[in-house]
């Protein structure tokens, strides 16, 4: 559905967070696809400038946790605080400037493809402020050359590679300078060196930009390069969080298993799984 | 028998939240083109310049075509008809009122369903498909006052626009016809047409449009938007949008026809 079911409670704006409080406090979250239970009182936080990467394997609850953390589901329970806001408690307007404050690129770019790349980057802009086109073309060169597009402004994203679609998500992501920074799975379906570059691309926007980064993704080698700290969800739980050498070294046996790879032989309901995708269980 | 039961019961459910649906698609889009600028959230003109371009002119040449086609046709038969108790001078009567209250929106109105409306179910639901949506509300647009309203102002516009074009093109075939037929001048063809006809003859018949293209915008609108299944279901609901639209501009034709006759 496309209409808007969250985040109407008219409210006053909440104060900023204190500074220990973290970039993203998430408090007791509970979610549900109809009446399955898919996240189980999760409790992180996220620090300022920090790199958060979420891993967990398929159905683990990571994407579903994310669709969250950026206010696309509405949590059945708990509280996410972005940048010390608490989601449920904002009005529309609030929640549209709190919406300048984050970027997401996702999974598969999900560019506009009826507009070009710089029109896609220039879009955040023109909902936001009130900048004249000739400044919005600067700023939409200047993103893209941040991510290595320069020239690239005037292609179709359909006429863009896969990586260089997930630079231009990038790049649309960044485009009003926000403090925290979402992926949704990276890596997933790049080359290796496509994939590496992005990951120093995801250094570098920390380092050059200052930005809170949580990554969702299941790639081990790109979350070990990255991460300043690893969250490991498991059937909707928070199994680990640590820094890559405290996940290394766990001794939770799922963790391992996770890292090394072994398949899990847990055998799956099909019905309840079709009825979680069709949201009816 | 018990799963007869059982799948007439889901399906007038899922009509019923359906319809729901379409509701409060059609209110929120009212709601953000009226108040969308106190929110932060209006709706863009050069949107609905974007979409009157694509839903109105682009679709001139095959609206002229279909309705002069019409003309035409309904000339043959009213002269046909008439003329087996000998009143085809009467011709004109029958055409004007015909293409005026009913065939210029109903033909403009199905063929704005087919062309227009599987479009815009098509965009939104392979927009939700690739996450092109949920990337708007990210960025903090209203994905209704971004994608639906606009559509809908355009085909508002457009469609009564479209339908009073095809009333003169129409007019015109007929009065060619006939008046070629009936070795009579076409400008009184003219003069008997604009005698005969009235401000709610013509009111009557764009009344009609205004309300097929909010019917045609908002069935695309619902059917896109709840798309599952991947690119198949990209077709799927384009298929159904085009097949819902175009029989509820034939009920609510009716429906509307008999009520403004009462």
């Amino acid at each position: 559905m496309i209409t808007e079911t969250h985040h109407t409670r008219p409210t006053a704006a909440a104060p900023f967070a204190p500074p220990d409080e973290g970039a993203i406090a998430v408090q007791g979250l509970n979610a549900h696809y109809g009446q399955t239970q898919v996240l189980f009182d999760i409790d992180l936080s996220i620090r300022a400038g920090e790199i958060m990467v979420i891993m967990g394997g398929s159905g683990s609850g990571k994407s579903t946790f994310l669709r969250h953390l950026i206010g696309l589901e509405r949590p059945s329970g708990g509280t996410i605080k972005l940048l010390g806001q608490d989601l449920a408690q904002l009005g529309p307007v609030e929640m549209l400037d709190q919406c300048r404050r984050i970027g997401v690129a996702f999974q598969g770019g999900a560019l506009f493809s009826s507009m070009s790349v710089a029109e896609n980057i220039k879009l955040p802009l023109r909902e936001h402020t009130r900048l004249d086109e000739k400044t919005m073309d600067i700023m939409a060169r200047m993103k893209l050359e941040i991510v290595n597009l320069s020239g690239f402004g005037d292609l179709m994203p359909a006429e863009l590679s896969g990586g260089m679609l997930k630079r231009a998500a990038v790049a649309r992501a960044i485009a009003t300078d926000p403090k925290l920074l979402f992926f949704d799975e990276p890596s997933a379906g790049l080359d290796p060196v496509v994939s590496a570059a992005l990951d120093d691309l995801i250094l570098r926007l920390r380092d050059a930009m200052d930005m809170t980064i949580v990554v969702v993704t299941h790639e081990i080698h790109s979350a070990f390069k990255i991460a300043d700290r690893i969250t490991i969800l498991d059937s909707g739980r928070i199994l680990e969080v640590g820094t890559p050498d405290e996940v290394r070294s766990s001794s939770n046996p799922r963790v391992q298993g996770l890292l090394n790879r072994q398949p899990d032989d847990t055998p799956l309901d099909p019905d309840q799984y079709l009825r979680r995708l069709a949201g009816e269980a | 028998m018990l799963n007869f039961m059982e799948q007439t019961g889901r399906r007038s459910a899922r009509a019923l939240d359906e319809t729901g649906y379409a509701a409060s698609l059609l209110a929120e889009s009212l709601f953000w083109t009226l108040f969308g600028r106190r929110w932060r959230q209006p709706v863009r003109l050069a949107s609905v310049v974007k979409q009157m371009m694509q839903v109105g002119i682009e679709a001139l040449p095959i609206a002229t075509l279909l309705a002069a086609a019409i003309g035409f046709m309904l000339a043959v038969q009213s002269l046909y008809s008439l003329g087996l108790f000998g009143a085809e001078s009467f011709a004109h009567v029958g055409i004007a009122l015909a293409l005026t209250r009913e065939f210029s929106p109903l033909i403009i109105g199905i063929l704005m369903a087919g062309r227009s409306g599987s479009a815009l179910a098509a965009r939104l639901s392979s927009m939700t498909i690739s996450q092109e949506v949920d990337a708007l509300r990210t960025i903090g647009i209203n994905p209704v006052r971004f994608l639906v309203a606009p559509a809908t102002l355009a085909m508002l516009i457009m469609l009564p626009a479209l339908a009073m074009w095809s009333n003169l093109v129409g007019l015109g075939a007929a009065g060619l016809f006939v008046s070629a037929s009936m070795e009579t001048s076409f400008a009184s063809f003219v003069v008997g047409t604009i005698e005969v006809l009235t401000p709610g003859d013509l009111l009557h018949g764009l009344g009609k449009s205004a309300l097929f293209a909010v019917l045609i915008a908002i069935i695309a609108s619902v059917n896109g938007s709840l798309v599952t299944g991947g690119s198949e279901g990209v077709g799927r609901v384009t298929t159904r949008a085009v097949v819902h639209a175009i029989s509820a501009i034939i009920v609510t034709d009716m429906i509307f026809g008999y009520l403004a006759t009462r």
